[in-house]
């Protein structure tokens, strides 16, 4: 693997395209469709797992060479569950309001599988600056892939987005806005998606 | 009667999956075969059921008297890691046809947002499942979650066997693998609005 030779910017766009944790890599799939009901949820959940990855993996990239192999694993969660823990109290003091619509899953970004699949996979073997660069791509891909999501769901399920007014109630399919609309979204945007990166792919292989 | 009314609603109508969405990857990775989604299942429902009694106790007894339910995040956490490599040692020792079934996916319960989910939603956020209760009783919050653990490897089992069927069928190359798994569950959960007007 020419990992090392990577740069940061390489390292940084990995998660926000290639390597998406939404649509490519399929990681932390319960946020992706509990919380894309509306775009100021998946934003509010966006800017938490943006604070936690990246926190994460500089301190696991930090903590990296100290940490005895075995029990690297619970080592992990606990710096993430802490972090969680700071975002959960930042997040009730200065935006209650997004706070209460993330409700439980803003406690569960401690077990979001990005976050602890970064850790193992990435900045447990790099070093601090890549290690920040590549949670910030990761996490700023998520954001971007549930925003995606929720934007649908937000315009054609309830008709408005951010809040304002777009589509008259008449039009509305409010199954979208339900929790089973939600797969039916993903599934379809992840099968066109798919078949965006086919195209591609059997073109690269003609020329 | 009450009783009652919490296992239903927790196995039907608030179905752990299809209704909350917690313990999404194992639902879709380890749904491609009947046998497995079934031992997944098990897993599932015996780490959920006593990681929630766990769970309570502590928060009733110990975090909540001394005030300091803001680490009930980290402390639930840490029981169900715990938990997890318990059952993770039992299985190895008892069954190796199970361990090897379940393969990655045991230490992966650990992550399984419905473990730590269930957790947080009986203790801290109980007002939200017991319809205002906050201090629900340590036998409304076995029931809940033995009916939340039942709902998800009912389900998860109904999913496979769906999957397992589906695999002998021709599926457009781009819709193959989870997009057509997620419109099966979404076709799933349409159904189970269906229970919503029962409780």
């Amino acid at each position: 693997m020419a990992k090392k030779q990577k740069s940061i910017r390489e390292i940084f766009t990995n998660g926000l395209f290639k390597q998406n944790p939404t649509f490519v890599q399929f990681l932390g799939m319960c946020p992706t469709l509990a919380v894309t009901k509306s775009v100021e949820s998946a934003l509010g959940m966006g800017a938490g797992v943006i604070f936690v990855l990246v926190m994460s993996n500089l301190a696991v990239s930090l903590v990296r060479n100290y940490v005895p192999r075995e029990v690297r694993i619970p080592i992990y969660i606990v710096i993430i569950a802490s972090l969680v823990t700071i975002l959960e109290m930042l997040m009730r003091a200065f935006a209650p309001d997004i706070a209460l619509l993330l409700g439980t899953f803003l406690s569960l970004i401690a077990v979001n599988c990005i976050i602890l699949g970064r850790a193992e996979a990435f900045a447990s073997k790099n070093g601090p600056i890549k290690s920040m660069a590549d949670g910030l791509g990761m996490a700023i891909g998520f954001t971007g892939g549930i925003t995606l999501i929720a934007t649908f769901r937000e315009i054609l399920g309830a008709g408005t987005f951010l809040g304002m007014q777009i589509i008259p109630e008449t039009y509305q399919i409010s199954i979208l806005i339900q929790s089973a609309g939600a797969f039916l979204v993903f599934g379809i945007l992840v099968s066109q998606i798919n078949k965006i990166r086919m195209n591609r792919a059997d073109r690269n292989e003609v020329a | 009667m009450e009783l009652i009314a919490i296992a239903f609603g927790a196995i039907f109508v608030n179905n752990v999956v299809l209704q909350q969405f917690y313990g999404l990857c194992p639902f879709l990775g380890v749904s491609t075969k009947k046998s497995s989604a079934l031992s997944m299942g098990m897993a599932v429902t015996f780490v959920i059921t006593l990681s929630s009694i766990i769970s309570y106790i502590i928060y009733t007894f110990i975090l909540k008297p001394n005030d300091i339910t803001y680490l009930s995040t980290i402390v639930f956490i840490l029981v169900i890691a715990s938990f997890v490599q318990l059952v993770e040692m039992f299985i190895k020792r008892f069954s190796s046809s199970l361990y090897s079934a379940l393969g990655v996916y045991l230490p992966l319960i650990t992550t399984n947002c419905a473990v730590l989910g269930v957790a947080i939603d009986t203790t801290v956020n109980s007002a939200k499942i017991f319809g205002g209760n906050e201090n629900p009783t340590l036998m409304m919050v076995t029931i809940y979650a033995l009916g939340i653990s039942l709902g998800y490897a009912l389900v998860i089992f109904l999913f496979s066997a769906i999957r397992e069927e589906m695999s002998a069928y021709p599926i457009k190359r781009n819709w193959q693998g989870i997009p057509i798994a997620l419109i099966t569950a979404f076709i799933m959960a349409m159904i189970f609005i269906g229970f919503g007007g029962i409780v």
